[in-house]
């Protein structure tokens, strides 16, 4: 239960057309996550699958079943929206018990399922609010314990983690990954923020201008990267961009190299720079520096360093760590 | 400090000119109400006055239901108000939640029409409604004044509604449909609860006009057993002599309903205000 399969999947909205060609591969009990900047049609996709949108072109499948024409509440599928989407006159627990009032299951079966899925995310003292009494975090929960009580054989989510504070995205996080493994749910997941795609995901897909740039599993992606708008757009800091003429590369017009693959030091390197701005996190310092060379790059040391402005310093980019890319910003394998 | 002093003057001005627009506002309806009370004599002799024992009486009311059906007079009307009001509401909301909802061919033009009646009076067609309610037979019935009643206020509500409707979040009717709701419950269930305050705000808007009109009573529905109140009353005002005291009477009766109508749906309107703001 919960495969999908996407072939040549095409959206226009009037002369404008936002998805082109989507082909994708979604196995059972897969965790996938589109990616990519707004606009790019990650969430129209999402719509197209869960039939709130109708394709232009091309074919849906679900648990190999064709569902073009099959209506969104038929396509078990439960989703889970950004802006929580909760039935404001109803309670917690009516709101989790809703779909299945309206597919007609026997009530001490949904009395029963509310209660599996309503202490599997610790809303128990809640069930008899309305989402009005609740915080946002706990109406994000109520979101996804309505998603769980259909059982669905996927879950769809569109960016559920946009509107909670910093804390509780993480914890929210945390909550879901500990639910695909609990519950071994196929998962659809739409984001923009790519530290939660790679995260939580086993693929990732990116998406940009409404084109599929790469799917791969994260650390694929991070070590990997088809081209230079996925390579840019996994790992943060971003990737250092470099023309290959500057470094005296063959081969390649673009060399890129990660903030955390350049070493530094004091006395001596490759690339002679002074230091623009340091960012010092604990954890992690970063330090932007004016290279003669390079050019303005990105350095990311582990650790506390004491560097600060105007200091003089030379970096040395790892080779094996380097990224080449060709004229059409293709990697070069 | 002198903030604090600037502020008191501020909020004494604004206080002051709402009070001034409140008196003016209520007086007509203070005037209507005190002299409905008096003599006659004592109206035109000092029509400000409040009345006293010595000109206190109650003749106006004495006539008002002695004279005519007035309690019929009233049913007419509530019955009309009410049954336009509801059709409004109910076809406006509808109409509003596809143009606002749905995405077809026309829906900008078929939009414009529906809202193009806001700036065509209606009363431009008198003739041709009066020869068509005379064609289907339902002149001196109070189906021909609800059927004028609610062609008259759907475009304000049309336009007002599916300004308000846009405002739903498209989220929530999407997870309704997930959830197997159909189209007709996600309006009635789902948007109709979110809008109740710019239903009220139109019902408002759609109620006075119609109880306070003449002109299609006295026109569709002049015979005995279809008059409104305001038909009613005019009874009393003669070519040459009026009966100021059942006049007034009348009136004064008449504002009862309305503002009772009122009331039921500006508190909706205050309700649906604070739950929004507080969300």
């Amino acid at each position: 239960m919960g495969s999908l399969q996407l072939s040549s999947i095409r959206k226009a909205f009037g002369d404008h057309e936002v998805l082109k060609g989507i082909d994708l591969d979604v196995k059972e009990g897969e965790f996938v996550i589109f990616v990519g900047p707004s606009g790019c049609g990650k969430s129209t996709l999402l719509r197209v699958i869960a039939g709130l949108e109708d394709a232009s072109s091309g074919s849906i499948r679900i648990d190999g079943q064709e569902v073009a024409t099959v209506p969104p509440a038929k396509r078990g599928i439960a989703m889970v929206f950004q802006s929580y989407a909760l039935y404001p006159h109803l309670t917690v627990k009516d709101n989790m018990g809703l779909g299945l009032k309206q597919a007609g299951t026997p009530k001490p079966e949904i009395e029963e399922r509310v209660a599996k899925a309503s202490s599997m995310l610790s809303l128990d003292p809640y069930l008899a609010r309305r989402p009005a009494e609740l915080s946002g975090g706990q109406r994000q929960r109520v979101a996804i314990g309505r998603a769980i009580v259909r059982e669905p054989s996927l879950f769809l989510f569109d960016e559920p983690l946009s509107n909670l504070d910093a804390a509780l995205r993480v914890q929210t996080r945390l909550e879901i990954a500990r639910l695909h493994r609990r519950l071994k749910a196929t998962m659809i997941y739409v984001t923009h923020d790519q530290v939660e795609a790679m995260t939580l995901a086993d693929k990732i897909v990116v998406l940009n201008a409404g084109a599929i740039e790469q799917i791969g599993s994260p650390m694929d992606l991070y070590n990997k990267p088809a081209n230079i708008f996925v390579a840019g757009f996994i790992g943060s800091p971003q990737m250092n961009f470099i023309p290959a003429e500057k470094l005296g590369e063959a081969g390649a017009r673009t060399i890129g190299i990660r903030p955390e693959h350049i070493a530094l030091s004091r006395e001596n390197g490759e690339w002679k720079g002074k230091v623009v701005h340091a960012e010092h996190l604990g954890a992690d310092t970063i330090l932007y520096l004016e290279t003669e060379t390079a050019g303005l790059i990105t350095v990311r040391l582990f650790g506390e360093h004491r560097y600060g402005p105007d200091d003089i310093v030379f970096a040395t980019p790892d080779k094996a760590s380097m990224h080449r890319f060709d004229v059409n910003d293709r990697a070069i394998a | 400090m002198a903030k604090a002093r600037t502020s008191y003057l501020r909020s004494g001005l604004i206080h002051l000119a709402l009070i001034s627009y409140t008196l003016i506002a209520l007086f007509p309806v203070f005037l209507t109400l005190v002299n409905s009370f008096k003599t006659r004599n004592a109206i035109f002799r000092e029509p400000m006055a409040i009345p006293t024992p010595s000109t206190f009486s109650l003749v106006g009311y004495e006539t008002v239901l002695k004279q005519g059906d007035f309690i019929g007079y009233f049913q007419n009307s509530l019955i009309v108000t009410v049954v336009s009001i509801a059709l409004v509401l109910l076809f406006g909301a509808m109409a509003a939640f596809a143009l606002s909802e749905y995405r077809f061919r026309g829906n900008l033009v078929m939009g414009l029409y529906l809202a193009l009646g806001i700036m065509i009076p209606i009363r431009l067609g008198t003739v041709a409604i009066l020869q068509g309610m005379v064609a289907a037979g339902l002149v001196n019935t109070l189906t021909a004044l609800v059927l004028v009643y609610t062609a008259q206020g759907l475009p304000l509500a049309i336009f007002i509604l599916s300004e308000f409707m846009r405002t739903v979040s498209d989220d929530l009717k999407n997870a309704g449909r997930i959830d197997g709701l159909s189209e007709y419950a996600i309006f009635f269930r789902l948007v109709l609860p979110l809008v109740r305050p710019a239903m009220a705000t139109v019902a408002v808007f759609t109620m006075i006009p119609i109880w306070n009109d003449l002109w299609f009573p006295l026109i569709l529905a002049p015979g005995e057993e279809t008059k409104t109140v305001t038909l009613g009353a005019q009874m009393f005002i003669g070519q040459f002599v009026t009966n100021w005291n059942a006049v007034l009477s009348a009136l004064s009766l008449a504002i009862l309903p309305v503002l009772v109508l009122y009331v039921i749906f500006s508190r909706q309107l205050i309700r649906g205000i604070t739950s929004g703001a507080v969300k």
